[in-house]
Protein backbone atom coordinates (compact mmCIF):
# COMPACT_ATOMS: atom_id res chain seq x y z
CA UNK A 1 0.00 0.00 0.00
CA UNK A 2 1.12 3.35 -0.97
CA UNK A 3 0.14 7.29 -0.49
CA UNK A 4 -0.66 8.77 -3.78
CA UNK A 5 0.11 11.89 -2.63
CA UNK A 6 3.68 12.79 -1.32
CA UNK A 7 5.20 16.05 -0.21
CA UNK A 8 8.47 16.95 -2.09
CA UNK A 9 11.98 17.11 -0.32
CA UNK A 10 14.94 14.87 0.63
CA UNK A 11 16.54 16.42 3.53
CA UNK A 12 13.56 16.75 5.66
CA UNK A 13 12.29 13.11 5.75
CA UNK A 14 15.88 12.18 6.53
CA UNK A 15 15.55 14.65 9.58
CA UNK A 16 12.68 13.21 10.42
CA UNK A 17 13.72 9.48 10.62
CA UNK A 18 17.18 10.15 12.33
CA UNK A 19 16.44 9.98 15.76
CA UNK A 20 14.66 6.64 15.47
CA UNK A 21 17.64 5.91 12.98
CA UNK A 22 19.98 6.98 15.52
CA UNK A 23 18.36 5.40 18.63
CA UNK A 24 18.03 2.52 16.99
CA UNK A 25 21.70 2.15 15.41
CA UNK A 26 23.16 3.04 19.11
CA UNK A 27 20.81 0.97 21.25
CA UNK A 28 19.81 -2.24 18.84
CA UNK A 29 22.07 -2.59 15.99
CA UNK A 30 24.98 -1.99 17.84
CA UNK A 31 24.51 -4.21 20.55
CA UNK A 32 23.18 -6.98 18.93
CA UNK A 33 26.05 -7.31 16.64
CA UNK A 34 28.30 -7.12 19.79
CA UNK A 35 26.03 -9.87 21.36
CA UNK A 36 26.87 -12.08 18.11
CA UNK A 37 29.96 -10.64 17.75
CA UNK A 38 30.98 -11.43 21.52
CA UNK A 39 29.57 -14.90 21.41
CA UNK A 40 32.49 -16.01 19.12
CA UNK A 41 35.08 -15.43 21.55
CA UNK A 42 36.24 -16.40 25.07
CA UNK A 43 37.80 -13.28 27.04
CA UNK A 44 40.77 -14.31 29.17
CA UNK A 45 40.16 -14.45 32.90
CA UNK A 46 41.48 -10.65 33.90
CA UNK A 47 39.41 -9.32 30.73
CA UNK A 48 42.54 -7.58 29.01
CA UNK A 49 42.09 -9.89 25.66
CA UNK A 50 39.90 -12.05 23.73
CA UNK A 51 40.15 -14.96 22.44
CA UNK A 52 38.64 -16.70 19.24
CA UNK A 53 36.62 -19.60 19.31
CA UNK A 54 34.57 -19.75 16.53
CA UNK A 55 31.29 -21.55 17.87
CA UNK A 56 33.17 -22.68 20.85
CA UNK A 57 30.97 -21.41 22.96
CA UNK A 58 27.78 -23.00 21.44
CA UNK A 59 29.09 -26.26 21.52
CA UNK A 60 30.26 -25.77 24.95
CA UNK A 61 26.60 -24.37 25.78
CA UNK A 62 24.44 -27.07 23.97
CA UNK A 63 26.83 -29.75 25.67
CA UNK A 64 26.30 -28.03 28.99
CA UNK A 65 24.23 -30.15 31.28
CA UNK A 66 22.93 -26.81 33.20
CA UNK A 67 22.58 -24.96 30.20
CA UNK A 68 19.73 -27.98 28.90
CA UNK A 69 18.37 -28.31 31.92
CA UNK A 70 17.72 -24.65 31.79
CA UNK A 71 15.93 -25.58 28.43
CA UNK A 72 13.45 -27.72 30.42
CA UNK A 73 13.08 -25.56 33.14
CA UNK A 74 11.86 -22.64 30.55
CA UNK A 75 9.90 -25.13 28.88
CA UNK A 76 8.09 -26.46 31.68
CA UNK A 77 7.86 -22.88 33.04
CA UNK A 78 6.32 -21.02 30.50
CA UNK A 79 4.00 -23.98 29.09
CA UNK A 80 2.36 -23.82 32.85
CA UNK A 81 2.40 -20.08 32.95
CA UNK A 82 0.33 -20.09 30.01
CA UNK A 83 -1.99 -23.21 30.71
CA UNK A 84 -2.96 -21.63 33.93
CA UNK A 85 -3.09 -18.10 32.79
CA UNK A 86 -5.18 -18.69 30.11
CA UNK A 87 -7.31 -21.54 31.47
CA UNK A 88 -8.29 -19.18 34.37
CA UNK A 89 -8.79 -16.61 32.13
CA UNK A 90 -10.84 -18.62 29.47
CA UNK A 91 -13.38 -19.81 32.80
CA UNK A 92 -14.22 -16.06 34.21
CA UNK A 93 -13.92 -14.60 30.43
CA UNK A 94 -17.06 -17.39 29.37
CA UNK A 95 -19.06 -16.54 32.89
CA UNK A 96 -19.01 -12.69 32.36
CA UNK A 97 -20.09 -13.37 28.80
CA UNK A 98 -23.45 -15.28 29.59
CA UNK A 99 -24.47 -12.69 31.58
CA UNK A 100 -26.83 -10.02 30.13
CA UNK A 101 -25.71 -7.15 32.26
CA UNK A 102 -22.84 -6.50 34.76
CA UNK A 103 -19.99 -8.02 32.54
CA UNK A 104 -18.53 -4.12 32.22
CA UNK A 105 -18.51 -4.19 36.17
CA UNK A 106 -16.55 -7.54 35.81
CA UNK A 107 -13.91 -6.15 33.60
CA UNK A 108 -13.04 -3.31 35.35
CA UNK A 109 -12.50 -5.32 38.61
CA UNK A 110 -10.69 -7.41 36.53
CA UNK A 111 -7.79 -6.06 34.01
CA UNK A 112 -6.05 -4.08 36.70
CA UNK A 113 -3.68 -6.47 37.64
CA UNK A 114 -2.21 -6.14 34.01
CA UNK A 115 -1.16 -2.93 35.46
CA UNK A 116 0.89 -4.91 38.22
CA UNK A 117 4.55 -5.46 37.65
CA UNK A 118 6.00 -8.44 37.67
CA UNK A 119 8.75 -8.49 39.96
CA UNK A 120 5.55 -6.89 42.92
CA UNK A 121 3.57 -9.68 41.98
CA UNK A 122 6.21 -11.58 42.79
CA UNK A 123 7.35 -9.71 46.09
CA UNK A 124 3.33 -10.25 47.10
CA UNK A 125 3.11 -14.06 46.60
CA UNK A 126 6.79 -14.64 48.05
CA UNK A 127 5.17 -12.77 51.19
CA UNK A 128 2.43 -15.01 51.17
CA UNK A 129 4.13 -18.06 51.28
CA UNK A 130 7.34 -16.95 52.88
CA UNK A 131 8.47 -19.92 54.80
CA UNK A 132 8.58 -17.90 58.07
CA UNK A 133 5.76 -15.39 57.99
CA UNK A 134 3.68 -16.50 54.97
CA UNK A 135 0.27 -16.39 55.95
CA UNK A 136 -0.31 -19.17 53.38
CA UNK A 137 2.54 -20.70 54.96
CA UNK A 138 1.21 -20.78 58.32
CA UNK A 139 -2.44 -22.22 57.59
CA UNK A 140 -0.54 -24.85 55.42
CA UNK A 141 1.39 -25.57 58.45
CA UNK A 142 -1.72 -26.33 60.34
CA UNK A 143 -3.18 -28.99 57.76
CA UNK A 144 -0.11 -30.85 58.28
CA UNK A 145 1.51 -29.45 55.37
CA UNK A 146 5.45 -28.33 55.25
CA UNK A 147 5.77 -25.39 52.93
CA UNK A 148 9.37 -24.39 51.95
CA UNK A 149 10.09 -23.64 48.32
CA UNK A 150 13.63 -22.35 49.35
CA UNK A 151 14.31 -25.78 49.74
CA UNK A 152 11.47 -27.60 47.32
CA UNK A 153 12.78 -27.69 43.73
CA UNK A 154 8.61 -28.26 42.87
CA UNK A 155 7.27 -25.63 45.44
CA UNK A 156 9.51 -23.22 44.23
CA UNK A 157 8.22 -23.81 40.30
CA UNK A 158 4.54 -23.84 41.20
CA UNK A 159 5.56 -20.40 43.52
CA UNK A 160 7.26 -18.63 40.44
CA UNK A 161 4.29 -19.74 37.82
CA UNK A 162 1.72 -18.95 39.93
CA UNK A 163 3.17 -15.29 40.68
CA UNK A 164 3.71 -15.00 36.90
CA UNK A 165 0.06 -16.25 35.82
CA UNK A 166 -1.74 -14.09 38.19
CA UNK A 167 -0.70 -10.89 37.07
CA UNK A 168 -1.21 -12.24 33.05
CA UNK A 169 -5.19 -13.42 33.75
CA UNK A 170 -6.00 -9.92 33.13
CA UNK A 171 -4.84 -9.40 29.90
CA UNK A 172 -6.09 -12.74 28.22
CA UNK A 173 -9.56 -12.42 29.90
CA UNK A 174 -9.72 -9.00 27.89
CA UNK A 175 -8.47 -10.89 24.49
CA UNK A 176 -10.98 -14.04 25.45
CA UNK A 177 -14.04 -11.92 26.47
CA UNK A 178 -14.03 -9.54 23.70
CA UNK A 179 -13.60 -13.06 21.52
CA UNK A 180 -16.41 -14.21 22.86
CA UNK A 181 -18.62 -11.25 22.52
CA UNK A 182 -17.50 -11.62 18.60
CA UNK A 183 -19.46 -14.85 17.85
CA UNK A 184 -22.82 -14.41 16.54
CA UNK A 185 -25.59 -14.87 19.17
CA UNK A 186 -27.41 -16.32 16.41
CA UNK A 187 -25.32 -19.57 15.93
CA UNK A 188 -24.85 -20.67 19.49
CA UNK A 189 -29.29 -19.58 19.81
CA UNK A 190 -29.78 -21.92 17.18
CA UNK A 191 -27.56 -24.72 18.35
CA UNK A 192 -29.53 -24.68 21.65
CA UNK A 193 -32.83 -24.86 19.62
CA UNK A 194 -31.33 -27.95 18.65
CA UNK A 195 -31.05 -29.37 22.11
CA UNK A 196 -26.96 -28.66 22.15
CA UNK A 197 -26.50 -27.83 26.13
CA UNK A 198 -23.75 -25.28 27.24
CA UNK A 199 -20.64 -27.91 27.32
CA UNK A 200 -21.32 -29.51 23.78
CA UNK A 201 -22.39 -25.94 22.54
CA UNK A 202 -19.23 -24.73 23.70
CA UNK A 203 -17.12 -27.76 22.24
CA UNK A 204 -18.76 -27.85 19.31
CA UNK A 205 -19.18 -23.74 19.02
CA UNK A 206 -17.92 -21.83 21.01
CA UNK A 207 -14.04 -22.87 21.03
CA UNK A 208 -13.29 -23.99 17.52
CA UNK A 209 -14.51 -20.11 16.66
CA UNK A 210 -12.01 -18.66 19.30
CA UNK A 211 -9.63 -20.62 18.51
CA UNK A 212 -7.97 -17.60 16.14
CA UNK A 213 -7.65 -15.42 19.68
CA UNK A 214 -6.29 -18.74 21.61
CA UNK A 215 -4.09 -19.14 19.06
CA UNK A 216 -2.95 -15.28 19.74
CA UNK A 217 -2.38 -15.62 22.85
CA UNK A 218 -0.14 -18.89 22.88
CA UNK A 219 2.46 -17.09 21.04
CA UNK A 220 2.16 -13.76 23.29
CA UNK A 221 1.74 -15.16 26.43
CA UNK A 222 4.95 -18.11 25.84
CA UNK A 223 6.90 -14.56 24.82
CA UNK A 224 5.73 -13.45 28.00
CA UNK A 225 6.94 -16.33 30.03
CA UNK A 226 10.29 -16.25 28.35
CA UNK A 227 10.92 -12.56 28.90
CA UNK A 228 8.90 -10.73 31.62
CA UNK A 229 8.94 -13.10 33.83
CA UNK A 230 12.85 -12.39 35.04
CA UNK A 231 11.80 -10.27 37.62
CA UNK A 232 9.23 -12.62 39.30
CA UNK A 233 12.00 -15.66 39.55
CA UNK A 234 14.44 -12.53 40.29
CA UNK A 235 12.32 -11.55 43.27
CA UNK A 236 10.47 -15.09 44.72
CA UNK A 237 13.57 -17.73 43.84
CA UNK A 238 16.86 -15.86 42.16
CA UNK A 239 16.68 -18.97 40.30
CA UNK A 240 17.28 -22.11 42.70
CA UNK A 241 17.15 -23.87 44.78
CA UNK A 242 19.44 -25.64 42.60
CA UNK A 243 18.77 -24.02 39.61
CA UNK A 244 15.21 -25.83 39.40
CA UNK A 245 13.53 -22.05 38.18
CA UNK A 246 16.54 -20.51 36.24
CA UNK A 247 14.87 -20.09 32.95
CA UNK A 248 17.04 -18.71 29.66
CA UNK A 249 16.79 -15.40 30.11
CA UNK A 250 17.59 -15.52 33.79
CA UNK A 251 20.72 -17.50 33.04
CA UNK A 252 21.64 -14.87 30.59
CA UNK A 253 21.59 -12.62 33.61
CA UNK A 254 23.47 -14.96 36.17
CA UNK A 255 26.14 -15.83 33.72
CA UNK A 256 26.95 -12.53 31.90
CA UNK A 257 25.95 -10.09 35.14
CA UNK A 258 27.12 -12.56 38.29
CA UNK A 259 29.23 -14.87 36.84
CA UNK A 260 31.34 -12.44 34.15
CA UNK A 261 31.13 -15.24 31.64
CA UNK A 262 30.83 -12.86 28.71
CA UNK A 263 30.95 -14.89 26.01
CA UNK A 264 28.72 -18.10 26.99
CA UNK A 265 26.40 -15.29 28.06
CA UNK A 266 26.25 -13.15 24.64
CA UNK A 267 26.14 -17.23 22.79
CA UNK A 268 23.02 -17.22 25.39
CA UNK A 269 21.64 -14.53 23.86
CA UNK A 270 22.27 -15.36 20.37
CA UNK A 271 20.65 -18.59 21.28
CA UNK A 272 17.13 -16.70 22.45
CA UNK A 273 17.59 -14.46 19.95
CA UNK A 274 16.77 -17.45 17.36
CA UNK A 275 14.33 -18.45 19.52
CA UNK A 276 12.47 -15.35 19.63
CA UNK A 277 12.66 -14.79 16.06
CA UNK A 278 10.73 -17.96 15.41
CA UNK A 279 8.07 -16.94 17.37
CA UNK A 280 7.48 -14.18 15.97
CA UNK A 281 7.51 -15.47 12.59
CA UNK A 282 5.11 -18.02 13.32
CA UNK A 283 2.89 -14.68 14.58
CA UNK A 284 3.16 -12.95 11.26
CA UNK A 285 2.48 -16.31 9.15
CA UNK A 286 -0.63 -16.22 11.50
CA UNK A 287 -1.81 -12.85 11.10
CA UNK A 288 -1.29 -12.84 7.49
CA UNK A 289 -3.71 -15.84 8.22
CA UNK A 290 -6.11 -14.08 9.30
CA UNK A 291 -5.96 -11.84 7.04
CA UNK A 292 -7.38 -14.07 4.09
CA UNK A 293 -10.66 -15.16 6.75
CA UNK B 1 -23.40 -5.16 23.23
CA UNK B 2 -27.40 -4.58 22.74
CA UNK B 3 -29.77 -6.29 24.80
CA UNK B 4 -29.17 -9.71 24.58
CA UNK B 5 -32.27 -11.50 25.80
CA UNK B 6 -31.47 -14.80 23.99
CA UNK B 7 -31.75 -18.00 25.74
CA UNK B 8 -28.39 -18.89 26.15
CA UNK B 9 -27.83 -16.30 29.26
CA UNK B 10 -28.05 -17.13 32.30
CA UNK B 11 -30.96 -16.74 34.92
CA UNK B 12 -32.04 -17.84 38.01
CA UNK B 13 -30.10 -20.36 39.90
CA UNK B 14 -27.59 -20.25 37.02
CA UNK B 15 -27.29 -16.81 37.40
CA UNK B 16 -26.03 -16.77 40.51
CA UNK B 17 -23.68 -19.78 39.91
CA UNK B 18 -22.10 -17.43 37.17
CA UNK B 19 -21.79 -14.36 39.70
CA UNK B 20 -20.11 -16.66 42.45
CA UNK B 21 -17.76 -18.11 39.72
CA UNK B 22 -16.70 -14.98 38.75
CA UNK B 23 -16.82 -13.83 42.59
CA UNK B 24 -14.65 -15.82 43.29
CA UNK B 25 -12.09 -15.87 40.59
CA UNK B 26 -12.40 -12.06 41.60
CA UNK B 27 -11.29 -13.06 45.52
CA UNK B 28 -8.57 -15.18 44.18
CA UNK B 29 -7.00 -12.09 42.24
CA UNK B 30 -7.62 -9.75 44.99
CA UNK B 31 -6.32 -11.96 47.89
CA UNK B 32 -2.71 -11.22 47.81
CA UNK B 33 -3.40 -7.12 47.34
CA UNK B 34 -5.59 -7.34 50.29
CA UNK B 35 -2.93 -9.55 52.34
CA UNK B 36 -0.21 -6.62 51.50
CA UNK B 37 -2.37 -3.56 52.48
CA UNK B 38 -3.16 -5.43 55.87
CA UNK B 39 0.63 -5.80 55.93
CA UNK B 40 1.12 -2.33 55.41
CA UNK B 41 -1.27 -1.03 58.26
CA UNK B 42 0.16 -3.49 61.29
CA UNK B 43 3.48 -3.02 63.37
CA UNK B 44 6.23 -5.63 62.09
CA UNK B 45 5.19 -7.74 65.20
CA UNK B 46 2.09 -8.73 64.26
CA UNK B 47 3.72 -10.12 61.49
CA UNK B 48 6.45 -12.04 62.97
CA UNK B 49 4.59 -13.85 65.21
CA UNK B 50 2.18 -15.60 62.31
CA UNK B 51 -0.47 -16.08 61.49
CA UNK B 52 -0.95 -11.91 60.48
CA UNK B 53 -3.75 -10.30 61.29
CA UNK B 54 -6.04 -10.43 58.57
CA UNK B 55 -8.22 -7.19 58.72
CA UNK B 56 -6.26 -3.86 59.05
CA UNK B 57 -4.26 -2.32 61.86
CA UNK B 58 -4.19 1.67 62.72
CA UNK B 59 -0.54 1.56 61.48
CA UNK B 60 -1.15 2.85 58.18
CA UNK B 61 0.17 6.45 58.32
CA UNK B 62 3.10 6.00 60.10
CA UNK B 63 3.81 3.29 57.87
CA UNK B 64 3.63 4.92 54.72
CA UNK B 65 5.16 8.34 56.22
CA UNK B 66 7.93 5.63 57.00
CA UNK B 67 8.15 4.69 53.85
CA UNK B 68 7.83 7.79 51.99
CA UNK B 69 10.22 10.14 53.77
CA UNK B 70 13.07 6.91 54.65
CA UNK B 71 12.01 3.87 52.95
CA UNK B 72 14.98 0.97 53.83
CA UNK B 73 17.98 2.54 51.23
CA UNK B 74 16.59 5.30 49.56
CA UNK B 75 13.27 7.14 50.49
CA UNK B 76 10.51 5.78 48.39
CA UNK B 77 9.47 9.67 47.71
CA UNK B 78 12.42 9.46 45.55
CA UNK B 79 11.85 6.15 43.89
CA UNK B 80 8.73 7.31 43.07
CA UNK B 81 10.01 10.49 41.00
CA UNK B 82 12.70 7.91 39.38
CA UNK B 83 9.70 6.01 38.10
CA UNK B 84 8.10 8.53 37.21
CA UNK B 85 10.40 10.40 35.08
CA UNK B 86 11.19 6.83 33.62
CA UNK B 87 8.05 6.16 32.39
CA UNK B 88 6.93 9.41 31.07
CA UNK B 89 10.72 9.59 29.33
CA UNK B 90 9.51 6.36 27.48
CA UNK B 91 6.00 7.16 27.04
CA UNK B 92 6.61 10.61 25.43
CA UNK B 93 9.99 9.88 23.75
CA UNK B 94 8.93 6.43 21.86
CA UNK B 95 5.64 8.38 20.81
CA UNK B 96 8.14 11.46 19.34
CA UNK B 97 10.70 9.41 17.22
CA UNK B 98 7.89 7.06 16.10
CA UNK B 99 5.09 10.05 14.87
CA UNK B 100 8.24 11.92 12.91
CA UNK B 101 9.74 8.60 11.45
CA UNK B 102 6.05 7.36 11.03
CA UNK B 103 5.18 10.94 8.92
CA UNK B 104 8.20 10.61 6.81
CA UNK B 105 7.93 7.31 6.21
CA UNK B 106 4.12 7.02 4.92
CA UNK B 107 4.92 10.97 3.11
CA UNK B 108 8.05 11.36 1.29
CA UNK B 109 9.91 9.65 -1.27
CA UNK B 110 13.47 9.80 -0.18
CA UNK B 111 16.40 7.64 -0.83
CA UNK B 112 16.88 4.98 1.49
CA UNK B 113 12.93 4.91 2.47
CA UNK B 114 12.61 0.92 2.02
CA UNK B 115 16.48 0.69 3.97
CA UNK B 116 15.31 2.73 7.06
CA UNK B 117 11.76 0.97 7.42
CA UNK B 118 13.33 -3.13 7.12
CA UNK B 119 15.68 -1.63 9.66
CA UNK B 120 13.05 -0.34 12.14
CA UNK B 121 11.03 -3.22 11.62
CA UNK B 122 13.92 -5.32 12.60
CA UNK B 123 13.70 -4.03 15.97
CA UNK B 124 10.35 -5.36 16.65
CA UNK B 125 12.14 -8.95 17.05
CA UNK B 126 14.52 -8.34 20.20
CA UNK B 127 13.22 -7.44 23.56
CA UNK B 128 15.93 -5.56 25.89
CA UNK B 129 16.71 -8.71 28.00
CA UNK B 130 18.09 -10.51 24.64
CA UNK B 131 20.79 -7.91 24.37
CA UNK B 132 21.88 -6.38 27.96
CA UNK B 133 25.37 -6.90 28.26
CA UNK B 134 25.95 -5.38 25.00
CA UNK B 135 23.83 -2.71 25.72
CA UNK B 136 25.28 -2.27 29.34
CA UNK B 137 28.27 -1.69 27.89
CA UNK B 138 27.10 1.05 25.68
CA UNK B 139 25.32 2.99 28.43
CA UNK B 140 28.45 2.18 30.42
CA UNK B 141 30.63 3.78 27.52
CA UNK B 142 28.26 7.12 27.13
CA UNK B 143 29.05 7.49 31.20
CA UNK B 144 25.31 7.39 31.67
CA UNK B 145 24.92 4.81 34.50
CA UNK B 146 22.71 6.00 37.34
CA UNK B 147 21.27 8.45 34.89
CA UNK B 148 17.72 8.97 33.27
CA UNK B 149 19.11 9.17 29.86
CA UNK B 150 20.51 5.84 30.68
CA UNK B 151 17.46 4.31 32.21
CA UNK B 152 15.24 5.80 28.86
CA UNK B 153 17.10 5.72 25.74
CA UNK B 154 17.36 1.94 24.34
CA UNK B 155 14.00 1.55 26.27
CA UNK B 156 12.92 3.55 22.89
CA UNK B 157 14.66 1.78 20.24
CA UNK B 158 11.85 -0.49 19.05
CA UNK B 159 9.35 -0.32 16.30
CA UNK B 160 5.91 -1.17 17.74
CA UNK B 161 4.74 2.69 17.86
CA UNK B 162 6.40 3.88 14.53
CA UNK B 163 3.79 0.54 12.85
CA UNK B 164 0.98 1.95 14.90
CA UNK B 165 1.04 5.02 13.29
CA UNK B 166 2.22 4.16 9.86
CA UNK B 167 -0.86 2.15 9.86
CA UNK B 168 -2.59 5.28 10.87
CA UNK B 169 -1.43 7.43 8.62
CA UNK B 170 -2.07 5.26 5.68
CA UNK B 171 -6.07 5.26 6.93
CA UNK B 172 -5.88 9.16 6.62
CA UNK B 173 -7.53 10.33 3.42
CA UNK B 174 -5.30 11.41 0.74
CA UNK B 175 -7.66 14.59 -0.55
CA UNK B 176 -6.21 15.94 3.01
CA UNK B 177 -2.50 16.02 2.00
CA UNK B 178 -3.51 17.16 -1.70
CA UNK B 179 -5.56 19.74 -0.30
CA UNK B 180 -2.86 21.42 1.91
CA UNK B 181 -0.32 20.94 -0.75
CA UNK B 182 -2.51 23.40 -3.02
CA UNK B 183 -2.77 25.92 -0.59
CA UNK B 184 0.80 25.97 -0.01
CA UNK B 185 1.25 24.28 3.22
CA UNK B 186 4.91 23.16 4.13
CA UNK B 187 4.61 19.42 4.92
CA UNK B 188 5.43 20.40 8.62
CA UNK B 189 2.91 22.33 8.75
CA UNK B 190 0.19 19.94 7.34
CA UNK B 191 2.01 17.36 10.23
CA UNK B 192 1.56 19.59 13.03
CA UNK B 193 -2.21 21.18 11.94
CA UNK B 194 -3.45 18.37 10.94
CA UNK B 195 -1.93 14.57 11.26
CA UNK B 196 -1.40 15.50 14.73
CA UNK B 197 -4.65 16.46 15.67
CA UNK B 198 -5.91 13.56 14.00
CA UNK B 199 -3.87 11.25 15.67
CA UNK B 200 -4.65 12.52 19.59
CA UNK B 201 -6.71 9.43 20.92
CA UNK B 202 -3.99 7.13 19.30
CA UNK B 203 -0.92 9.14 20.96
CA UNK B 204 -3.35 8.62 24.13
CA UNK B 205 -3.76 5.20 23.58
CA UNK B 206 -0.31 4.39 23.08
CA UNK B 207 0.79 6.72 26.36
CA UNK B 208 -0.80 4.36 28.47
CA UNK B 209 0.29 1.19 27.51
CA UNK B 210 3.62 2.51 27.32
CA UNK B 211 3.55 4.49 30.50
CA UNK B 212 2.94 1.09 32.17
CA UNK B 213 5.63 -0.52 30.50
CA UNK B 214 8.25 1.82 31.65
CA UNK B 215 6.88 1.92 35.01
CA UNK B 216 7.05 -1.73 35.46
CA UNK B 217 10.41 -2.05 33.92
CA UNK B 218 12.45 -4.46 36.18
CA UNK B 219 16.30 -6.04 34.59
CA UNK B 220 17.09 -2.61 33.06
CA UNK B 221 17.03 -0.10 36.04
CA UNK B 222 18.19 -3.43 37.97
CA UNK B 223 21.94 -3.18 36.09
CA UNK B 224 22.10 0.07 35.45
CA UNK B 225 21.09 2.14 38.86
CA UNK B 226 23.64 1.05 41.18
CA UNK B 227 23.04 4.11 43.27
CA UNK B 228 19.91 4.02 45.49
CA UNK B 229 19.39 8.00 44.93
CA UNK B 230 18.93 6.42 41.23
CA UNK B 231 16.62 3.46 41.88
CA UNK B 232 12.87 2.74 40.48
CA UNK B 233 10.71 2.12 43.20
CA UNK B 234 9.37 -1.35 41.04
CA UNK B 235 13.13 -2.71 41.01
CA UNK B 236 13.83 -1.06 44.65
CA UNK B 237 11.44 -2.83 46.63
CA UNK B 238 14.10 -6.44 46.27
CA UNK B 239 16.79 -4.01 47.52
CA UNK B 240 14.49 -3.73 50.40
CA UNK B 241 15.10 -7.44 51.56
CA UNK B 242 18.07 -7.78 53.67
CA UNK B 243 21.03 -10.62 52.74
CA UNK B 244 21.21 -13.47 55.31
CA UNK B 245 19.30 -13.90 58.42
CA UNK B 246 17.96 -10.15 59.19
CA UNK B 247 13.87 -10.04 59.09
CA UNK B 248 12.79 -7.67 56.31
CA UNK B 249 10.86 -4.57 57.26
CA UNK B 250 7.82 -5.71 56.41
CA UNK B 251 5.43 -2.98 56.60
CA UNK B 252 7.44 -0.82 55.04
CA UNK B 253 8.15 -3.33 52.02
CA UNK B 254 4.42 -4.00 51.90
CA UNK B 255 3.34 -0.37 51.94
CA UNK B 256 6.24 0.46 49.04
CA UNK B 257 4.72 -2.68 46.70
CA UNK B 258 0.93 -0.59 46.86
CA UNK B 259 2.86 2.33 46.52
CA UNK B 260 4.80 0.71 43.62
CA UNK B 261 1.41 -0.11 42.09
CA UNK B 262 -1.04 2.48 42.40
CA UNK B 263 -0.26 4.85 39.58
CA UNK B 264 0.22 2.30 36.80
CA UNK B 265 -3.44 0.63 38.37
CA UNK B 266 -5.25 3.92 38.41
CA UNK B 267 -3.77 4.61 34.59
CA UNK B 268 -5.46 1.59 33.64
CA UNK B 269 -8.43 1.76 35.55
CA UNK B 270 -9.15 5.78 35.21
CA UNK B 271 -8.58 5.29 31.32
CA UNK B 272 -10.03 2.05 30.59
CA UNK B 273 -11.14 2.49 27.45
CA UNK B 274 -8.10 4.18 25.95
CA UNK B 275 -5.84 1.64 27.71
CA UNK B 276 -7.94 -1.75 25.74
CA UNK B 277 -7.76 0.51 22.33
CA UNK B 278 -4.07 0.45 23.10
CA UNK B 279 -4.03 -3.15 23.83
CA UNK B 280 -5.43 -4.40 20.58
CA UNK B 281 -4.03 -1.89 18.57
CA UNK B 282 -0.69 -2.83 19.76
CA UNK B 283 -1.18 -6.41 18.95
CA UNK B 284 -2.01 -6.37 15.68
Amino acid sequence: MEKRVKFKGIWLPILLVLPQILITAIFFFYPAGQAIWQSLFIPDPFGLSMQWVGLGNFEFLLSDRYYRASFVTTAVFSILVTVVSMGVALYLAVLADRLVRGSGTYRTLLIWPYAVAPAVAGVLWLFMFNTRVGVVTWYLGLLGYDWNHVLNEGEAMGLVVIASAWGRISYNFLFFLAGLQAIPRSVIEAAAIDGAHFWTRFRTIVFPLLSPTTFFLLVVNIIYSFFETFGVIHTITSGGPQQATTILVYKVYADGFVGQDLGSSAAQSVILLAIVSILTVIQFKYIERRVHY
Amino acid sequence: MAERNGMVERRGAGLWLTHLGLIVGIAFIFFPIWLAFVASTVEQQDIVRPPMPLLPGDQFLSNYARALSSGVNAPVSTMLLNSLIMAVGIALGKIAISLLSAFAIVYFRFPGRRLFFWLIFLTLMLPVEVRIVPTYEVIANFGMLNSYQGLILPLIASATATFLFRQFFMTVPDELAEAARVDGAKPMRFFLDILLPMSRTNVAALFVILFIYGWNQYLWPLLITTDPEMNTIVMGIKQMFPSGDDIADWPVIMATSLLAMVPPVLVVVGMQRLFIRGLVESEK
